[in-house]
């Protein structure tokens, strides 16, 4: 069982971060999806797997599950959902301002090139292009 | 308490030049003046105790937990440095008033001044080496803001920004260093610090030590070879290069030297970094000075060499010549500071600094003249002259040192040193007042107003006096600040004008007349110096600082060029890297714990899964495709969180389900429904190798951790849950009350998130993206009936019923399965399912809810739930439980979580509606719907029906 549910995490992983690393917004938003399932399945499984025991105060139970790592992994589903969510919006108000879905900046405004005059001078205290000098 | 005073005086004084520029010039100086001498005052209150050899101390404890104490305390040292700080600092400010032009914001100047001021202060009388690095920097701060001054000169700005950069680097390696030193004593107040000596001294960390905190030194000072900012410096206004570089700022690397002697000093490193850095810097330095043309150039440079001279001085680590170094630097600060306001006032009065331009001066200005031969004099080490008195008692301690096993170099060496300063100093004055007079002065010369020279007249007075009754004027004065330098030894020395024939006689001898030759022959001697090398420090730094930079951007924008792909790449190569190094160092033996067994429909699930993870991986480009074999990955998943004991996290995780996939939909409704093949093979490959590495690391860590034993912290919770927060099921228990602190911050954190969603659709509908709405056409084909009877008239049924199943899992939640996060959620998909039958139009015309104030309310209930308990006397959050008997219903228990749980429900409510309403109206607003308003009309644009346009 145990090694079910470790591979299980490491086959959602997987496919999250391989999906994580596409050049379109919708992948990358799946990617996020499954690497929460993987993370939130991972923190759960902290508390270790038990079978068919509860997690509610009972006369007749023997033992009890780890409740704590359940806790925190029930809040952790609600917020992987608003970031689920935050991404999915951000890249739908994206697509539409942009007219693409990459999620790259665009080639003209990536690896910006400064002019190394100006920014020398800025630094170094070089003399300053004219105009730059006020 | 006064000696807080002291140093915050200058501080409360900073705030007051600004306003009082209003009243006028005067009024402005005047306060900046009031403050100083008011502080002054104080410091000259605690003289007597002072001259006894005792030590005033005032303390509190500031941040105990990092040994931060705001400590201070004044004894020899620390006195006459602050009495040079203030005692100069109000010279300064009178000069200051007359030199000022009425263009110069003079207010602002006497702000920065007065702050740089209580920064000094701050340095020389703390307690603690922690606060005296935080005043330590705020004297680079104040002083890149006083060199920066005259902001429309480009000299000016670059001087700053250099001294900044320099001092400020220095400043940082001497932070590490007091760090360490501080580790090393268990303390970090200095008095403990200074008690410490021997353990210092045989730390293996001494050496690292001494290096960081000398780094700071050694650029404050602006000692060789980072002597180059000073001169830059010098393109602030004069009474800024007069107070900071020269008497003051400068000092500070040297009273930091001083300070730390009694535990640095002594040590063969101490000797060969600090002696020779000094010697080396008082040779370079006096060198350039001899040929600086620019008047403030020549005395910055001569400033420099000084420094120099003091620093090798307490590098050698004999407590007489920490006496000597101790006079030096008041002999230096009062020669120097009178020269630098003279060179301030030559250049007021005739318009120039540069020394070919000028000549004559001495019938043009005769009180100028004066002041200068007295001090230059001094500089130069003429007899009967306070210069004289400590220059001998260098040139002694010098033929007494030994480098490297051998007696001349440092004798030699200094020799020469002494040799360039006078002659250096003869240059000044004679070649500024002697000589012909000119007809071309840019201005025409006359001495200045009684305010700009009788600041440095009184300096003058101080030369002389010192000069011809050195024990009687400064003895006591050098007795107890050598006392505290040298850690209260007493020592047997004296200060006199005549030490009969000694060495130290004969070696001054030689530099007068070598100086004197040298002036005589100077055209020859400048023509020599002409043909050789000019190393440029500046051009140095520049390439330095240009070559840091370009290293900087290429890194910059190798990693960070603008494309997610490669910082999502970086990121999970650097986690895999960390994990990998991690994994490497740690046990790689196989667990103990028993496992459970694989029943057959675990594998089945498993099967499920891989098979569907595969799925998504091959088929992400049919986008509606990749979105359905989510939805099953996640049903996986809650069945999952059933199997294994987790009824809660299964009813969270299927509703979650269930809302993200209608958002996505939603979502997908405008996104293109596939992706193009664009990445190469190689890409392919290297992602597939990384993902792959991810998840063997995650995999791999999660098999180590379960099939290991461990210990929780759970045992508490279980035992507490139905007496301490009055519920069985001890995981709402936990998120509502034991934890209920992480969960309201989550509810805020969802809150956000809906909030930020809300912002960026309803930026949608306005403007260029509002219109590209608005002319947006559907790329899929319409169903023809787009409200089906059959699914409206079945939602609306259940509409109750649903509703009536939230409220009971609500209600349940504290004891069995349940609670305001699922209840929320279901109530929620409730609510949504009206939208997605009947249209939007129809049902957001019913539901007159805000969901805005859905969300507040709901964090609003949930804080005061929490201030509930303040009222009665708990913590925070802390839950209570009521019992009521009911007539029929019997007792009933009522937990305060409960109303904190409904906090939680309307966030969660609200947070969703607010998310998947706003992506329907977008949807709306593309396809111009029109609204049903009939109650079963499954599709208003039918012709023959009432029409009804989108309100």
């Amino acid at each position: 069982m145990e090694f079910l549910v470790a591979s299980g995490v490491g086959v959602l992983t997987a496919a999250g971060v391989y999906l994580l690393l596409r050049k379109r917004t919708f992948p990358v938003v799946l990617g996020l999806a499954l690497l929460s399932y993987a993370t939130n399945v991972f923190l759960f499984s902290m508390g270790r797997l038990t079978v068919n025991l509860p997690p509610v105060i009972n006369d007749l139970a023997q033992a009890y599950t780890d409740p704590l790592p359940q806790a925190l992994v029930l809040t952790a589903i609600v917020i992987s959902f608003g970031m689920t969510a935050v991404a999915v919006v951000m890249a739908l108000r994206s697509f539409l301002e942009n007219d693409d879905d990459i999620v790259d900046l665009p080639e003209s405004a990536m690896a910006l090139d400064p002019d190394p005059e100006a920014a020398d001078a800025d630094v170094a205290g070089l003399d300053a292009p004219p105009g730059a000098s006020r | 308490m006064s000696l807080v005073l002291i140093v915050m005086l200058p501080f409360i004084g900073a705030v007051f030049p600004p306003l009082m520029i209003r009243a006028g010039r005067n009024a402005c100086a005047m306060t900046s003046f009031t403050v100083t001498l008011l502080a002054f005052v104080l410091l000259m209150a605690h003289a007597g105790t002072v001259f006894n050899g005792e030590v005033v101390r005032a303390s509190w404890t500031w941040l105990p937990a990092l040994g931060l104490n705001a400590s201070f305390f004044v004894d020899g040292l620390g006195f006459f440095f602050a009495g040079l700080i203030l005692g100069i600092g109000l010279l300064i400010i009178i000069y200051a008033r007359f030199y000022l032009s009425k263009d110069d914001p003079m207010g602002t100047f006497y702000s920065y001044l007065l702050l740089f001021q209580g920064a000094m202060v701050g340095i020389v009388l703390s307690d603690n080496i922690l606060l005296l690095v935080v005043f330590w920097e705020l004297t680079s701060l104040s002083s890149f803001l006083l060199i920066g001054y005259w902001k429309h000169l480009p000299d000016g700005r670059r001087g700053a920004r250099m001294a900044l950069t320099v001092t400020a680097a220095g400043g940082l390696a001497m932070i590490a260093g007091m760090l360490i030193l501080g580790d090393i004593a268990g303390s970090y107040d200095l008095t403990d610090i200074l008690l410490q000596r021997e353990a210092i001294q045989n730390s293996p960390l001494y050496l690292p030590a001494l290096v960081l905190i000398l780094a700071g030194c050694f650029t404050k000072s602006a000692q060789f070879p980072f002597h180059f900012w000073l001169p830059h410096a010098m393109a602030a206004p004069t009474p800024v290069s007069a107070y900071l570089h020269s008497a003051t700022m400068v000092k500070a690397g040297i009273f930091l030297m001083a300070r730390m002697w009694p535990v640095l000093a002594g040590t063969d490193e101490w000797f060969y970094i600090v002696a020779t850095t000094g010697l080396l810097t008082m040779l370079i330095a006096a060198y350039i000075a001899l040929f600086k043309d620019d008047l403030k150039g020549l005395l910055a440079f001569s400033t420099v060499s000084h420094l120099g001279l003091v620093t090798m001085l307490l590098g050698f680590g004999t407590p007489i010549a920490a006496v000597a170094a101790v006079f030096h630097i008041l002999n230096h600060a009062t020669f120097k500071a009178a020269l630098f306001m003279t060179a301030g006032i030559v250049d007021h009065e005739t318009g120039t600094r540069d020394i070919k331009r000028l000549g004559g001066l001495a019938h043009l200005m005769p009180i100028t003249a004066t002041l200068v031969m007295l001090a230059g004099a001094s500089m130069a080490g003429l007899p009967l002259l306070n210069g004289f008195l400590s220059k001998e008692m260098m040139l002694h301690e010098a033929s007494l040192t030994d480098w490297g096993g051998l007696g001349w170099p440092v004798p030699l060496l200094a020799t020469v040193a002494a040799c360039f300063s006078v002659a250096y100093s003869f240059r000044y004055m004679f070649h500024v007042f002697f000589g012909h007079r000119r007809d071309d002065y840019p201005r025409k010369p006359h001495d200045p107003p009684v305010g700009m020279w009788l600041p440095p007249a009184l300096l003058v007075v101080l030369v002389v006096l010192i000069g011809l009754f050195p024990e009687s004027v400064a003895g006591p004065l050098v007795r107890t600040v050598s006392r505290a330098v040298t850690g209260g030894e007493v020592l047997d020395y004296q200060l006199a004008l005549w030490h009969g024939f000694t060495p130290a006689l004969g070696m001054s001898a030689v530099a007068v007349t070598v100086g004197i030759v040298v002036l005589k022959n100077w055209r020859a001697v400048r023509a020599a110096w002409l043909a050789g090398p000019h190393p440029e420090a500046r051009a140095m730094f520049r390439a330095t600082i240009s070559f840091v930079v370009d290293l900087a951007l290429t890194i910059t924008h190798g990693v960070h060029n603008g494309s997610l792909q490669r910082y999502l790449g970086f990121m999970v190569g650097t986690a895999l890297l960390l994990g990998y190094a991690t994994f490497l160092g740690s046990t790689h033996a196989p667990g103990e714990r028993a496992l459970l067994p694989a029943t057959a429909v675990a594998v089945v699930g498993w099967v499920l899964l891989v098979a569907a993870c595969l799925a998504v991986v091959t088929m992400h480009r049919q986008r509606l495709l990749a979105l359905v074999v989510v939805g099953v990955i996640g049903l996986i998943v809650s069945i999952g969180f059933v199997y294994l004991s987790a009824p809660d996290l299964a009813l969270t995780q299927i509703s979650v389900e269930v809302v993200t996939v209608i958002l996505m939909l939603l979502a997908l409704n405008f996104l293109p429904k596939e992706t193009p093949r664009e990445s190469g093979r190689g890409r392919h490959v290297l992602d597939a190798a990384l993902a792959g590495a991810a998840g063997l690391g995650v995999g791999g860590a999660a098999w180590a951790v379960l099939t290991r034993d461990f210990e929780t912290l759970s045992g508490y919770y279980l035992e507490q849950s139905v007496p301490g927060g009055g519920g069985t099921n001890v995981v709402n228990v936990i998120l509502v009350d034991f934890r209920g602190f992480d969960t309201f911050g989550e509810i805020i954190v969802l809150g956000i998130a809906a909030l930020a969603i809300f912002a960026l659709l309803d930026g949608a509908m306005f403007g260029a993206v509002g219109r590209k709405l608005a002319a947006w056409v559907p790329d899929q084909t319409r169903a023809a009936d787009r409200h089906p009877l059959m699914l409206a008239v079945a939602t609306r049924v259940m509409l109750p019923l649903s509703l009536l199943v939230g409220v009971f899992i609500f209600l349940r939640g504290h004891n069995v399965p349940g609670g305001g996060f699922i209840a929320g959620l279901v109530v929620a998909i409730a609510l949504i399912v009206q939208y997605m039958a009947s249209g939007f139009g129809w049902a957001a015309q019913r539901m007159k809810v805000d969901y805005h104030a859905l969300i507040g309310s709901g964090v609003l209930a949930a804080a005061l739930t929490g201030i509930g308990s303040w009222m009665a006397g708990y913590p925070f959050l802390t839950s209570t439980v009521w019992h009521f008997e009911l007539p029929l219903l019997g007792e009933l228990h009522v937990a305060s979580a409960m109303f904190f749980d409904i906090g939680v429900f309307l966030v969660v409510v609200g947070a969703t509606m607010l998310a998947l309403a706003n992506l329907s109206r977008i949807g709306r607003r593309a396809e111009h719907l029109l609204v049903n308003r009939e109650p079963m009309d499954v599709d208003p644009s039918r012709p023959g029906l009432a029409r009804s346009r989108e309100s």
